[in-house]
């Protein structure tokens, strides 16, 4: 049996992953990191448009700060995220960048002087301040009131994850690549790390740990078509779900993202309509401004995609033989921005629909995007049931984006998280020795091996990769951008059954070492319990709240649904998850719910709703002279890491 | 996108070093073309219908990621971008990437290169006020067009075609390659690493370094991102020969 100790142990070399790791180990702890793949290849390379962190440098992003980020994140949540987090969130994000800018990003810059951009629809001149210049650049990005998003060109997360992977390496940071974690070792209450699986080898490994970290990204592919990586398959989420002590948040949250091209599902990025991209119909017409006269291209995500698909229901779609789709119009920016800014997009086009988006449309629909799900944490990043294990990142609902993120906060929150998260981990380890019982180490390892065995054995059964299919045909036509009642009732039906047919897969290719069949066979049923989670959270939220639009409960009901799903999975045995609801409290809300200004407000508040605002009201009048930063100590103190609480210091307004 | 459906067959190189003795073989599929269809979709239905122990590595299956470079009838290149409807026998012959470990199939180890390559040409920022930076203050400013040439140099997405691609490699099993050279570039041309030329010299300043480049530019004939091998390269020996 081989048995690897560590101090802190990193599930997943993406942005968070990776933050983390260099967090605990400039603390001083054993770090080791787990990836599928060379971290560089993590998903997190493919995020094209952008992070959002209030600098405010840029003309259009002037007035910007932590308030006016806060407010963008929590009504884009639709008031269903964690304000705390929200606001560790919002102040850190500066200087997560700001240290990004000293380990190597290439931030695109603010150049002085005059630059022509479009602006809903209309070529615009602005002038950027000469102070200003040569700070980084901000662009316009769905849901946000100033420009917020920094980019760098259209590869933001390239360049982050190459800096972050960088700044590893010269921490001496190992990374274990073509590692799978495949359970996590526990006993009564307590995480001790994690059972892999050696994707060369095929040998199983305990990965001993003081503290675990689930960094794994999204559940994406969870449906058939997404713009996710073919890795975003969520087992990390899986095998914390699987210790059935573990809790995951609202797996019912799942974004489709507006623009993704037409059949494959790559996307093209939000920067495109940022910048000043419209949508088009069959027509040439242009359709948002008729249902969202103020944002149009640029309403939250969920918005325009459910804009889009209302258009399509109304015969308005562009047929073809993939269904019906919309266009997306950027050959208005000129080829000179494409070809600077949009460059990824352009590679897209050209090689995937051979078109050139500097003078054709690009075909587009919404798609799978994001997963808000995940593993539920307390601020802190670690799990509130069980101790040792913390997640951060996609793969985690440390819970800032609530029912629907904002594009941009995502690779945002990863570095953010990585940087808190990473802090608490350390601490964890520094409290903590490594205690574990051998035998309980060897439990894990032979149960895991006997399942392994089972699978090779098995002469007949289904095969994997139709099941697979099955569920991603499932949760696409049955749990997507507008759910149902009858449905949903199906779906978690049909997925119970294939949660029973996929305890008897069988395999055509019967060997342990490297085999892409044996390591569908391992993750296809812990995503089927994924699925299951996602499509009974989905069946029993009788609201619609962010991404998350019931067709037969079109209002968000804040009285009876204010608050977050738990789900947890007892027994091997069972067949179906068990859910639990925890409220969200409006009492201590810094920004109690109100509407988001999209479409008729059909709200059903909450009664605290309005004793809350009139608290808020008279905590105002009773602190006149409070600046900014009182007024958010009074209505909503925080608790950051000590090295991360200094304000923060912006062109034309120093550190007010 | 073309319409008219055709078989096409695949010529894949089959080997497990993992089973012990295996050899290598090329095995022969026939799947029928699917419009727009990449080799990811073609390798994924072999995979799903025909044999389930083919290896290969797609991540991201957009061309941003680097894992699933292989040599396409003859060529290095991202498997996952390259459209069958380029080949019009419909035959396509697929290898893995030489010039570095087999895993199997189709799969090699770029990644242990790659992190050997980042060790050797200490691929950060070097700067000993960097980790001292407070983070409340303004980032130091950067030139808009530095910060633009900086990130044209990286582009790369460590795929490894320019290491295939190059006689040097195959002759020196050390050789740096154009990888590195463009990290090396890049660095230099950041104004935030604080390294002097010399320290450049020690990392590049061999045979297995820029001086063994023949600048036959395989490495720029083949870069899927387009990034300036032969203008790098020449840059990196005019300023590594000012220094000898
Ligand atoms: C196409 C696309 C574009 C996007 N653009 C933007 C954008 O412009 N702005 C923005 O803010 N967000 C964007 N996002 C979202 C954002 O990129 C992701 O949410 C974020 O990068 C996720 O980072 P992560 O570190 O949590 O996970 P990932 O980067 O997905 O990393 C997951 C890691 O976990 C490892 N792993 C997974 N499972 C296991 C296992 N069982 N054992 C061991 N290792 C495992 C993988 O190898 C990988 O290293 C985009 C997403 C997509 C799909
Ligand atoms: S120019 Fe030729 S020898 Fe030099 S790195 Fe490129 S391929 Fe190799
Ligand atoms: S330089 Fe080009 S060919 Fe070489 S690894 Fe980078 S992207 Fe690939
Ligand atoms: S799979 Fe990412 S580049 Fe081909």
């Amino acid at each position: 049996m081989k048995v690897i100790y560590t101090d802190s142990l990193v599930i997943g070399g993406g942005l968070a992953g990776l933050r983390v790791a260099i967090a605990s180990r400039q603390r001083g702890c054993d770090t080791i990191v787990l990836s599928l793949m060379p971290a560089k290849r993590s998903h997190s390379a493919a995020a094209q448009g952008g992070m959002q962190a209030s600098l405010g440098a840029s003309i259009k992003g002037e007035g910007d700060n932590e308030e006016v980020h806060f407010g963008d994140t929590v009504k884009g949540s639709d008031w269903g995220c964690d304000q705390d987090v929200a606001r560790m969130f919002v102040n850190t994000a500066p200087k997560a960048i700001r240290q990004l800018t000293a380990w190597g990003v290439p931030w695109s810059r603010v150049r002085r002087g005059d630059r022509e951009v479009v602006i809903n629809g209309k070529k615009v001149t602005i002038t950027e301040k000469s102070e200003a210049h040569g700070l980084i650049t901000s662009r316009d990005f769905g849901g946000t009131k100033k420009w917020r998003t920094c980019f760098t060109s259209d590869g933001t997360g390239h360049t982050m994850l190459y800096a972050m992977d960088n700044k590893a390496i010269e921490l001496g940071i190992p990374v274990h690549e073509r590692k799978e974690a495949i359970a996590l070792i526990h006993e009564d209450g307590v995480c001790h790390g994690a059972v892999v699986r050696d994707l060369v080898t095929g040998e199983l490994i305990a990965y001993v740990a003081k503290a675990t970290t689930i960094a794994t990204g999204g559940y994406g592919r969870l449906y058939a078509v997404s713009t996710n990586a073919v890795i975003s398959e969520g087992i990390g989420t899986a095998i914390a779900l699987e210790t059935g002590v573990a809790t995951l948040g609202n797996m019912e949250a799942v974004q489709f993202h507006p623009t993704a091209i037409v059949p494959v599902g790559i996307l093209t990025t939000e920067g495109c309509r940022g910048d000043g991209g419209l949508l088009l119909d069959k027509d040439g017409y242009r359709f948002m401004p008729d249902y969202e006269p103020d944002k149009k291209e640029l309403a939250s995500r969920d918005v325009v995609s459910r804009r889009m698909t209302e258009h399509i229901r109304k015969g308005k779609g562009v047929p073809s033989r993939y269904g019906d789709h919309l266009w997306l119009d950027i050959t208005l920016l000129g080829k000179a921005h494409i070809d600077k800014n949009l460059r990824e997009v352009k590679e897209i086009c050209e090689y995937f629909l051979g078109i050139d988006p500097v003078k054709e449309y690009i075909p587009v629909r919404p798609t799978q995007h994001y997963s808000m799900g995940g593993v539920r944490t307390k601020a802190t990043g670690e799990s509130p049931t069980l101790k040792g294990l913390f997640s951060a990142g996609e793969s985690a609902c440390w819970d800032m984006h609530g029912f629907n993120r904002l594009g941009g906060n995502s690779v945002a929150e990863t570095v953010v998280a990585g940087m808190i998260v990473g802090e608490y981990v350390a601490d964890h380890c520094d409290n903590n020795s490594l205690n574990i019982n051998t035998k309980l180490i060897e439990k894990f390892i032979r149960r895991e091996e006997n399942k392994i065995i089972k699978l090779l054995n098995r002469d007949t059964g289904e095969n994997p990769f139709e099941l697979k299919k099955e569920m991603q045909n499932i949760m696409m036509d049955k749990v997507g951008i507008f759910r149902n009642g009858a449905d949903l009732e199906k779906a978690v039906e049909e997925l119970k059954v294939l949660n029973q047919r996929a305890r008897n897969i069988a395999l055509r290719n019967r060997i342990s070492t490297s085999n892409p069949e044996l390591v569908e066979a391992i993750r296809v049923p812990k995503m089927i319990k994924l699925a299951q989670c996602v499509a009974y959270g989905a069946m029993l939220r009788t609201e619609s709240r962010g991404a998350h639009a019931r067709e037969d409960f079109p209002e968000r009901n804040d009285k009876d649904w204010l608050k977050r799903t738990l789900t947890t999975w007892s027994s091997e045995d069972a067949d179906l998850p068990e859910i639990s609801y925890e409220d969200l409290n409006i009492m201590k809300m810094e920004m109690p719910p109100g509407s988001r200004g999209y479409g008729v407000d059909n709200t059903v508040h909450h009664p605290d709703t309005e004793k809350r605002v009139a608290e808020i009201e008279e905590i105002q009048a009773a602190n006149p002279d409070a600046d900014r930063f009182e007024m958010q100590e009074l209505l909503n103190p925080i608790e950051i890491p000590e090295k991360f609480r200094g304000k923060n210091e912006r062109i034309g307004r120093g550190f007010k | 996108m073309s319409d008219n459906e055709r078989i096409l067959k695949f010529h894949i190189l089959r080997y497990n070093p993992q089973i012990k003795g295996d050899t290598p073989t090329m095995k022969t599929y026939e799947i029928k073309e699917a419009p727009g269809m990449t080799i990811f979709i073609a390798l994924n239905e072999i995979r799903e219908k025909y044999d389930p122990s083919i290896q290969f590595d797609f991540i991201c299956r957009a061309g941003i990621c680097g894992s699933c470079a292989m040599i396409i009838n003859g060529q290095p290149d991202l498997a996952c971008r390259t459209l069958t409807s380029k080949f019009p026998e419909g035959e396509i012959k697929l290898l893995p990437l030489p010039g570095f470990e087999l895993i199997g199939d189709l799969s090699v180890n770029t990644g242990k290169f790659m992190r050997q390559m980042s060790e050797r040409v200490e691929s950060w920022i070097h700067d000993k006020y960097a980790e001292n930076v407070d983070l409340c203050k303004l980032e130091e400013r950067m030139d808009p067009d530095t910060a633009d040439e900086i990130y044209e140099l990286e582009r790369c997405v460590e795929c490894g075609c320019c290491v295939s691609a190059c006689a040097t490699k195959r002759m020196r099993e050390g050789f740096l390659s154009a990888v590195g050279f463009m990290r090396l570039a890049r660095y230099a041309l950041d104004p935030r690493d604080k390294r002097s030329d010399e320290e450049f010299y020690e990392i590049m300043g061999d045979d297995d370094g820029v001086f063994g480049c023949m600048t036959l530019l395989g490495c720029q004939d083949y870069c899927p991102k387009d990034l300036p091998h032969q203008t790098q390269i020449a840059y990196l020996r005019r300023k590594m020969a000012l220094i000898n």
